[in-house]
């Protein structure tokens, strides 16, 4: 068995196999890979018995379920009004110097992937982004420099 | 600065040590009672439709079927509102409560809490929460299970019947009603759900009686509400408040002394121009004199400095995303209004053809197949009106 | 009474049943109401909102489709806020879709054009959003182009393939401006889980949906001058053509079918019936041999149930979902690949013609027979067995290009020579056809008697309840066959896919024990198939239905073992029923696939 195979199997015997199990089989394969590969739906939609067109159709409903290649931290800018007002443009500048990618792109190294979303619920603390799961709030260009120095530093600590 | 200071309340946030003892006296008060004090206290869903709570909870008991559930909607995605995560993260046992109580009313054996993804870093802390919850149930005898149900971003979700269609593998594409949910929900099945500030507000009921809850706010708009409260303001934050307010006095207490216009529900709801301030308060649609809004909570100021071309795009830029596409209405009309300002602002169109699209939200306020598609002209009409030239120059 | 709900609308009081709808009340008062994405075959989406009507005391409009008549509702049809927002629906809809109209395959026959026809939008308000769209078009399948400009997302094609065909090979895919009708990761059709059935196509309402067609292919055929253009034509085209032209019969226009083809310039018509006949005695051995072996010989390799393989969309579904049934298939070909493969061989034989310089066509009610006669096992003649599949819609295309007053036609006869019929053959083209004609040879060959019914009209295996079971009890077989006395031979059929997911559930859990069992891909069998006229309703297939029996009842002969065509080609060509030659040229194997 290929590892998404074995990935797939064990999220099935957790969550089950019925319909009402897809979402959270997709979102245990993006807490792992980041993203929802072709060969990952084909055998999601073999576990639960449905097409893959509609594990295709499911999944590119929702935007936290990426189907196209993510690095290994997904960056997310909010872009809707209060953080836009409060300077989300000069946020994403700061990622995109010191990423060096554009916005929609991930880096060639697979770390970073670069991204707008809609409202995170932080208007009071705006500007507002989330690094996979987790909030960083009352942004400026130099805090995310900073944070992003950090994820680069945490994960050579990894390796 | 000579502000009058609005009212404001502690009571969602209020940290109420006996509530174990609040839950079991509850669970032994006769259904009836409970229902008819949670009529009487007035208490109306929080997330902004204001469909009467007991009522929903009502119907949920009387309708046929065995299988039930009970579903808290912590989808919050309403730009401008962020109240219902601070509430999951201070005082999730007073939704949890609130949660049991109906579950012994409609006889629901397992809820859910549909929680936005953007908010799952509270996933730990719920389920710790979740399980001493559990604890007391079993306690109290109550035969009541709730899970965890992660959103995955969407917008539209929060929409009861597509976070019903999420919760069962689905894509979120709102319904046809009837029938509703409170018949036919999750899994075909009657279903109440419930936004957070509700359930929490439960509590206070169930602790103080009705007529605590009823003494708040004017005539249909009854008791206090949280409000998120972000934009143009020297004091963003969640503040608890009672309805009925004009929002000249919100403007007072919160703006910055230069505020413009304040968007009353989110991007979903209504703009207010300064000129109006005095005569729109905020409360559900009902008696109140002059205008009056209702609100999910969201309070988004803006000052002079702010474009509101700019703003009204962004709205519109977030409903074409958001919607889920599945209505002409919604999925075209969001198109045509976003290209349409925009080809305004440019010059490519003429100033007229603001009023062309001003009948076309008229269209899709009484044709689009839920409330997303039906609210955007909310903004769209009250921007246009107010801020005309702001569009065109 | 309780059950009986009474409303007015445009103030036309009327009485009918709870749980009805708008639309149905409306309809019943003649009242016409536009629709879209509403479909008589499929589940209610409410999802494009011509429909709405307004209703005193609501604010909003409400979707006629979807909304069920409750006491006392007063229903408003064409009020001025009903109006304008029809029209402002129809213009949306306009501006997200190539309003190319003069240069769509759909143009005349697409409802979305038809409602803009009656609103008259001449111009329109809206920003042309087409240019900004990235619009994908998809002709790469040799049954289906898919053609993303002309999709108003209606979903019927989703619903269709989802609810019918049990395949969901096109799903609705993104959300909001970037929302979509896709296949799996947007890969071609081809690529993809799909039957070819063209059930979407006949249910798409506009152009975004079309059987890929062949029809100045055979136009530049039927002029080149060295060419024998043959034509064969399949039971259900005769009961659904005629619905393409004005005519006032009874639904049966065969000899009107087979005039035009003449007047076309085929050098031969000839009739799919034939080898409908063929396939029985091929079929029908088959089923006697694999019973045998499994009766008498214990043979565990044996597969049964055997299933029917005429439906090129059954097959290929199979393949897709359910690999591990294949060998039950008959090895049978269907009879259109049957009579491909004889044109070439039996047929240039005795015409003395070079097969190299035949051209042989197809009229199919079915898209997935282009498929077919492009599998690569399907050229057992030496050449592509069949060059070309029209359907029912491109003939019909093909007669009104040519000129002919196709309802004033008279009748003409097939040409000899592969042009012979039974009744036995005409009922192939409706669920349940195939079985009747298998019962009506095999009953015959082992007891020596006719089937024990009236007219030999198997009326139990006929109708379009989904999935059908009999069983016939033998007595008193002939000596060949004695083995076979007193069993009871159990049959099933069935059509649409999903109704044949469920019968294969049965048989795998053990619910279900058959001998033989009929599949057909598209709902009510041939005569509802995705290359018929469109469009389509239950109401239709039932017309058609009707016309397919009655055309039975009228043929002279109406067992299959008794064509004399048919008689005659084993005697001279084939030998008998699986032999040699009927093996090279009459059966075929089968390819698992991927389920996605």
């Amino acid at each position: 068995m290929t590892e998404v195979q074995t990935l797939v199997k064990d999220l099935a015997n957790k969550h089950g196999r019925k319909r009402e199990s897809l979402i959270p089989i997709l979102q245990g394969i993006i807490q792992k890979d980041r993203f929802i590969s072709e060969h990952a739906m084909i055998e999601i939609a073999r576990e639960l018995d449905i097409s893959s067109a509609e594990v295709f159709g499911t999944a590119t409903f929702y935007s936290f379920l990426d189907t196209d290649t993510r690095g290994k931290y997904v960056i997310r800018v909010c872009k809707t009004i209060t953080c836009s007002m409060k300077g989300k443009n000069q946020i994403l500048l700061s990622l995109e110097d010191g990423l060096k990618v554009k916005v929609g792109d991930t880096t060639p190294d697979k770390k970073f992937t670069l991204l707008e979303t809609n409202c995170l619920g932080w208007c009071h603390k705006a500007p507002a982004m989330l690094i996979n799961d987790d909030v960083y709030t009352e942004l400026t260009p130099e805090s995310v420099r900073q944070i992003i120095e950090e994820y680069k530093k945490r994960d050579i600590r990894v390796e | 600065m000579g502000k009058k200071q609005l009212r404001r309340m502690d009571l969602i946030f209020a940290n109420e040590h006996d509530y174990k003892e609040i839950l079991s006296k509850t669970l032994k008060t006769p259904n009836q009672y409970i229902v008819e004090e949670m009529i009487n206290s007035g208490l109306k869903g929080r997330g902004g439709a204001g469909f009467p709570t007991g009522l929903k909870w009502k119907l949920t008991a009387e309708a046929k079927g065995k299988t039930k559930y009970v579903i808290c909607n912590a989808d919050e995605g309403e730009p401008g509102t962020f109240k219902d995560r601070e509430i999951l993260t201070q005082v999730s046992y007073k939704v949890l409560t609130g949660m049991a109580v109906c579950s012994k009313i409609t006889g629901a054996k397992k809820g859910y809490i549909y929680l936005r993804s953007e908010y799952k870093f509270l996933v730990p802390v719920l389920e710790k929460e979740l399980s001493q919850f559990h604890l007391l149930c079993k306690e109290n005898n109550l035969d009541f299970d709730v899970e965890i149900f992660l959103g995955s971003g969407a917008y539209i979700c929060g929409e009861e019947s597509a976070l019903m269609e999420s919760m069962e593998g689905k894509r979120g594409e709102p319904r046809n009603k009837p029938p509703f949910p409170t018949k036919s929900g999750y899994m075909g099945k009657p279903t109440v759900v419930n936004n957070v500030e509700t359930l929490a507000h439960t509590f206070t009921i169930f602790k103080y009686g009705a007529k605590k809850f009823r003494d708040l706010g004017v005539q249909d708009s009854r008791g206090s509400k949280l409000f998120s409260i972000s934009g143009d303001t020297p004091t963003p934050g969640i503040y608890e408040l009672e309805l009925g307010m004009t929002v000249q006095d919100f403007v007072d207490d919160f703006g910055d002394s230069d505020c413009k216009a304040v968007q009353v529900g989110g991007a979903s709801g209504f703009l207010v121009p300064r000129k109006r301030f005095k005569e729109t308060a905020i409360g559900y649609q009902g008696k109140l004199t002059g205008i009056s809004l209702p609100t999910g909570g969201s309070m988004m100021l803006y000052n002079s400095s702010r474009s509101m071309y700019n703003v009204l795009d962004n709205y519109l830029d977030f409903f074409q995303e958001e919607s889920c596409g599945q209505c002409t209405p919604c999925r075209v009309g969001c198109q045509q209004l976003v290209k349409g300002i925009e080809a305004v602002k440019r010059g490519e169109k003429k100033a007229s053809y603001l009023d062309v699209l001003l009948k076309l939200t008229e269209t899709m306020k009484v044709t689009a197949k839920c409330g997303l598609g039906q609210s955007v002209a909310n903004s769209f009409q009250s921007i246009v009106a107010n801020f005309r030239e702001e569009m065109i120059y | 009474m309780a059950n009986q709900i009474n409303l007015t609308i445009n103030g036309i009081a009327i009485t009918i049943n709870k749980g009805l709808t708008v639309l149905d009340a409306a309809g019943k008062l003649n009242i016409k109401i536009p629709t879209l994405c509403y479909h008589k075959d499929l589940c209610i989406a409410g999802n494009c909102r011509v429909c709405v009507v307004e209703q005193t005391g609501t604010k909003k409009l409400i979707p006629a489709c979807a909304t069920p008549v409750h006491e006392g509702m007063e229903i408003q049809t064409n009020s001025l806020v009903v109006r304008n927002s029809r029209k402002h629906i129809i213009q949306l809809l306009l501006s997200e879709h190539n309003a190319d109209c003069t240069k769509c395959y759909k143009n005349g026959n697409c409802e979305l054009q038809s409602l803009a026809s009656e609103y008259k939008i001449t111009n329109s308000d809206f920003i042309d959003l087409v240019p900004h769209k990235n619009y994908a078009y998809d002709d790469l399948s040799p049954s289906i182009i898919k053609d993303d400009s002309k999709c108003i997302r209606c979903q019927r094609c989703v619903r269709t393939c989802h609810e019918i065909q049990h395949l969901s090979a096109l799903s609705v895919a993104y959300k909001g401006n970037h929302m979509k009708i896709s296949t799996f990761a947007e890969k071609p059709m081809r690529e993809v889980a799909c039957a070819h059935c063209g059930q979407c196509i006949i249910h798409c309402p506009t152009g975004a949906l079309t059987e890929k067609n062949y029809i100045e292919q055979v136009w530049d055929a039927l002029t080149a001058p060295s060419k024998h253009v043959i034509v064969q034509t399949a039971p259900a085209v005769r009961v659904g053509l005629g619905e393409e032209f004005d005519t006032n019969s009874d639904g049966r226009v065969t000899g009107k079918m087979v005039s035009a083809l003449k007047r076309l310039g085929f050098d031969s018509v000839l009739d799919t019936d034939f080898t409908a006949d063929l396939t029985i005695m091929e079929e029908g051995t088959e089923l006697l041999t694999r019973l045998k072996k499994a009766l008498v010989d214990k043979d565990k390799n044996v597969q049964l149930p055997m299933f029917t393989s005429c439906s090129p969309g059954w097959i290929k579904y199979l393949e897709h979902t359910h690999n591990n049934l294949l060998d039950n298939l008959s090895t049978c070909k269907s009879p259109q690949q049957m009579f491909g493969a004889l044109a070439k061989t039996y047929y240039a034989q005795k015409r003395q013609i070079d097969p190299a310089n035949i051209i042989s066509v197809s009229i199919m009610p079915c898209t997935a027979k282009k498929f077919e006669a492009n599998r690569p096992e399907m050229r057992d003649s030496g050449f592509k067995d069949v060059d070309y599949v029209l359907t029912t819609r491109e003939l019909a295309i093909m007669i009104k290009q040519a000129g002919i007053d196709f309802a004033n036609l008279d009748d003409e006869y097939f040409d000899k020579l592969m042009g012979d019929s039974t009744g036995a053959a005409v009922i192939f083209g409706a669920t349940g056809g195939v079985m009747e004609a298998a019962l009506r040879t095999a009953y015959e060959i082992v007891t020596g008697r006719e089937v024990p019914f009236k007219n030999i009209d198997i009326t139990p295996l006929r109708g379009f309840e989904g999935i059908k079971e009999a069983s016939i009890v033998i007595e008193d077989a002939l000596p060949d066959w004695d083995f076979l006395n007193g069993v009871e031979l159990k049959c099933a059929i069935t059509h649409g896919l999903e109704n044949a997911n469920q019968v294969i559930k049965n048989i795998e859990s053990g619910k279900a024990e058959y001998h033989f069992v009929e599949f057909m891909a598209c709902p009510g069998g041939c005569l509802g198939g995705g290359g018929q006229p469109i469009p389509t309703s239950p109401e239709i297939r039932q017309r058609r239905m009707k016309a397919i029996y009655a055309e039975d009842l009228h043929m002279p002969i109406r067992k299959s073992h008794e064509n004399p065509e048919v008689q005659q080609i084993y005697k001279e060509f084939l030998g008998k029923p699986l032999g040699d030659k009927s093996h090279k040229l009459l059966h075929t194997h089968y390819t698992p696939r991927d389920r996605n």
